[in-house]
């Protein structure tokens, strides 16, 4: 990289986060008008958020929609609840009851009213969905007991247990709120049709192609949204896409660019260009299949971690992949994650990593493969950031005299032999769409809970403790469940190996204002909020 | 030639039918699940429950020659079903990109001709003078250069140098001749110098052979013009296999071009058809690899017709 383009990259990081750490009131003044063009890199496969799980369904469809809860567009760290549809709330001193008073005047865009039965059908359809029904966060309301509306304005939640991340459940960028009388007639008709109370009315789907929506001149948050309109484009391919905001044809991709494409277009662009950053609510983990020798031993499994030197790879991976920050089981920087000096005690996670990588040969050696051993390292076949990371975690291994093969499969093929256990050790992801706990641990409880514990081991303890955090209602008491949590997998048990937090990186044309950056690339995108400056 | 025709329609039938089993089994054997795919994938709540219902509701758990039984109705029917994946009807799914893609293969397909048939015709009657030469360097490199390489190239060119992108969404020739063909010719010309290179070689070694041919020595002798005898007797006889070159790239184009369609953002049939097996679309892959055969057998059995036309020792057969 020249001195030219680290300047300019520098002036752009610089000017992202000025604009970042200004507060609101004195930024410029929202300005109304003009059209969002944004490039969306997957398309959705229906309309009906309640039934899919792709960002690439959220980008262009949230805009049409409100959620009873939302999580703040101005907060960095995507954990804070605030007001939606819903525009009060109650919680009982026992946790299990929630009241919620809906806003008055809120229109679908139709011109009818939405009211309390809207939700409940609604959350009736994603809770207790009728047969041959699909709704693939069920699993996520287990708890609940009841919905009920005994008013037009309020919508009740009766829960079997007290659960610490209820709010946050009702502010899923997915849970968006339906007609009950559309629902009544046709329960799949959202899988085709958009009818919300949203921001943004709806003007057109190509597949394969676009997407367009435009103002809701009715909204009832009076003011917004400011934007005449807005267009989603399609684009598979990242080379595309840097093209296409270079060229100025599209303002921005909210889920995020590698750190190359990145320097590329502040190259380019220079002023012209604004880049947010985050940690990104997505890991690059290791699986290790316990029902196959020698990783049954958690020696072996320990030596793995220990071998990672993980804040030189986040210096070094940090510059060619989207990775950077060392990470336990939650994403820095955000109310749950361990604080750095603490997490530095966990096995691998050590600054010295001499001594780390003494201990693994000693562990290796305790358990009878004093030379090491060799296995095949199943990589997804997807270049960001498995590609390096895969490169990286072979290299580190080998310091410890473990030989591993990779061999990348293809993408969809990776699901299908992780969920079949055809593999030894495996890199593993998942993207949450909320920063919460309940969602970020499930994947490791026992095999017996979670159909996507590729280690496929049964821990009760870890169960417990996740049942543990999940209901403890103080704060600093679910804080302790989630520490020892990620103490337990990651370093009693070594049960999974957590890398590096993947990083996001969103570089946007410096017109587009009032859009935040967070850890989930699946919130922040109603997009009531954000203006055109030119 | 009637009789010909009837008979050649007759043999499409056990063709496609061929490839319909081919298709459909090969699918099955490759791994991986839709059902999965979309909604397990990295969600820790996917219940194997959900999962069941879904994998019921396409039609997953019935047995294998239930399924292909029920699809194959379907084709005598016309009916290809709906995509797995979105739910809507196939025939849907690919008329939304069939008219790009044809019109990609069209612009390619006159491009190619355009430049390959002179520049061949020219490297033949100048053959081993510079002018051929200079043909074989341009065609040479035509096939060395990958199309989507040369996407790229525009692309970065016209970004660097005029800071401007092709549109990134098509826009129907009738509803905007303009603007489809700021899209359309920069894909189309980047395929076009490729499918150029192979029928321009095609057309030179053709024209020569032709051209050592008695009757054309004959003509020569005569004393015909050198234009007469070219057009009358020499290139028609040559464009046989040029006819087969250019025919089978073009059926190639209708479903061939994932990457230069990638590189463009175009909306065509060869990233559907990629996106389909990826994701373990098995109606739409099937009718899609349908439609490619059929295009393919189609296209043959039209220069089959065609070579009876140019050459009338074929009609007489």
């Amino acid at each position: 990289m020249s001195g030219l383009t680290r300047m300019l990259r520098l002036i752009a990081i610089l000017s992202g986060v000025a604009v970042l750490v200004t507060p609101a009131g004195a930024q410029d003044r929202p300005r109304s008008g003009g059209e969002l063009i944004f490039a969306v890199p997957s398309e959705m496969p229906s309309y009906d958020g309640h039934r899919e799980g792709t960002f690439g369904m959220v980008h262009p469809l949230a805009p049409h929609y409100n959620t009873l809860l939302r999580v703040d567009p101005n907060d960095r760290t995507g954990t804070k609840i605030v007001s939606d549809l819903a525009e009060s709330w109650t919680v009982s001193a026992d946790g299990r009851v929630y009241i919620l008073k809906l806003r008055r005047g809120v229109k679908f865009h139709d011109g009818s009213e939405m009211t309390s039965r809207d939700v409940k059908a609604s959350y009736d359809k994603i809770v207790f969905p009728p047969p041959g029904v699909g709704s693939i966060r069920k699993g996520q309301y287990t708890n609940v007991e009841a919905i009920e509306a005994p008013d037009a304005s309020t919508i009740v939640f009766r829960l079997k247990w007290p659960q610490a991340s209820f709010l946050a459940s009702l502010a899923s960028p997915y849970n968006w709120i339906y007609k009950a009388e559309i629902l009544a007639k046709d329960v799949r008709w959202y899988e085709k049709n958009i009818m919300g109370t949203g921001p943004f009315l709806f003007v057109e789907h190509v597949k394969g192609s676009h997407w367009v929506g435009k103002k809701n001149p009715n909204y009832w948050d009076k003011g917004k949204p400011y934007l005449d309109g807005y267009r989603a484009i399609f684009m598979k391919d990242s080379a595309a896409q840097v093209a296409a905001v270079r060229a100025e044809r599209a303002h921005i991709q909210f889920r995020g660019f590698s750190p190359a494409e990145r320097d590329s277009l502040v190259s380019a662009l220079g002023r012209k260009i604004t880049v947010q950053e985050s940690a990104w609510d997505c890991a690059a983990w290791v699986a290790m299949n316990q029902e196959r020798k020698p990783f049954d031993d958690k020696r072996v499994r320990r030596a793995l971690t220990l071998a990672l030197d993980r804040h030189q790879a986040s210096q070094a991976l940090s510059r060619i992949a989207v990775v950077k920050e060392v990470a336990g089981v939650q994403v820095p920087g955000t109310p749950y994650a361990t604080p750095p000096d603490e997490l530095e005690k966990l096995a691998g996670y050590g600054r010295d990593i001499k001594k780390s990588r003494a201990e693994a040969r000693r562990l290796l050696r305790e358990a009878g493969v004093p030379d090491g051993f060799s296995f095949t390292f199943t990589n997804r076949g997807l270049p960001m950031p498995y590609e390096p990371v895969g490169v990286w975690l072979i290299d580190q291994w080998r310091q410890i005299g473990l030989n591993a093969t990779m061999a990348t499969i293809e993408a969809s093929q990776h699901v299908t032999e992780l969920r079949a256990g055809n593999f030894t050790v495996s890199s593993d992801a998942q993207c949450g769409y909320q920063v919460e706990p309940d969602l970020d641990l499930a994947k490791f409880q026992s095999k017996e809970i979670s159909h996507n514990n590729y280690g496929r081991y049964t821990d009760k303890v870890l169960d417990e403790l996740y049942q543990k955090q999940s209901r403890a209602l103080d704060p600093e008491e679910r804080k302790r469940y989630v520490r020892e949590f990620e103490r337990r997998l990651l370093d009693e048990q070594a049960h999974t190996v957590i890398t590096l937090q993947w990083h996001r990186i969103v570089p946007h044309s410096a017109k587009v204002r009032g859009w935040t950056i967070t850890p989930s690339h699946y919130l922040n995108q109603q997009l009531d909020t954000v203006w055109l400056s030119e | 030639m009637a009789k010909y025709i009837v008979k050649r329609l007759l043999l499409m039938i056990p063709t496609l039918l061929g490839v319909a089993v081919l298709i459909f089994f090969l699918m099955r054997v490759v791994p991986g699940d839709i059902v999965e795919l979309r909604f397990a994938g990295e969600s820790a709540f996917a219940q194997k429950e959900n999962l069941d219902k879904e994998r019921a509701r396409l039609g997953l758990d019935r047995p294998l020659w239930e399924q292909f039984l029920t699809w194959m109705l379907g084709i005598v029917r016309l009916d290809f079903g709906t995509s797995m994946w979105t739910g809507a009807p196939i025939m849907e799914e690919i008329k939304l990109r069939a008219a790009l893609s044809f019109q990609l293969a069209v612009m390619a397909t006159i491009i190619a001709v355009v430049l390959a048939i002179p520049l061949g015709v020219v490297a033949a009657l100048k053959q081993d003078t510079w002018v051929d030469y200079a043909v074989r360097i341009f065609s040479i490199a035509g096939l060395a250069t990958p199309s989507f390489w040369l996407g790229i190239v525009f692309i970065l060119l016209l970004l660097i140098v005029f800071k401007w992108l092709p549109p990134m969404v098509y826009t129907p020739f009738w509803v905007n001749p303009w603007q489809n063909m700021l899209q359309l010719i920069w894909p189309a010309l980047a395929v076009g110098y490729r499918y150029s290179a192979v029928a321009t070689r095609m057309t030179r070694s053709a024209m020569l052979e032709v051209l050592r041919e008695d009757y054309i020595r004959t003509a020569r002798a005569k004393g015909l013009w050198l234009k007469l005898i070219l057009s009358r007797h020499a290139l028609k006889n040559a464009m046989l296999p040029v006819l087969t070159v250019i025919a089978l790239e073009f059926a190639f184009l209708m479903g061939g071009l994932v990457v230069t369609e990638q590189v463009f953002n175009l909306n065509g049939l060869g990233m559907l058809f990629v996106e389909s097996v990826a994701r373990r679309d098995y109606t739409l892959t099937q009718a899609l690899v349908m439609l490619v055969a059929f295009v393919f057998i189609f296209v043959n059995f039209t220069v089959d017709l065609m070579y009876a036309w140019l050459d009338p020792r074929i009609r007489f057969r």
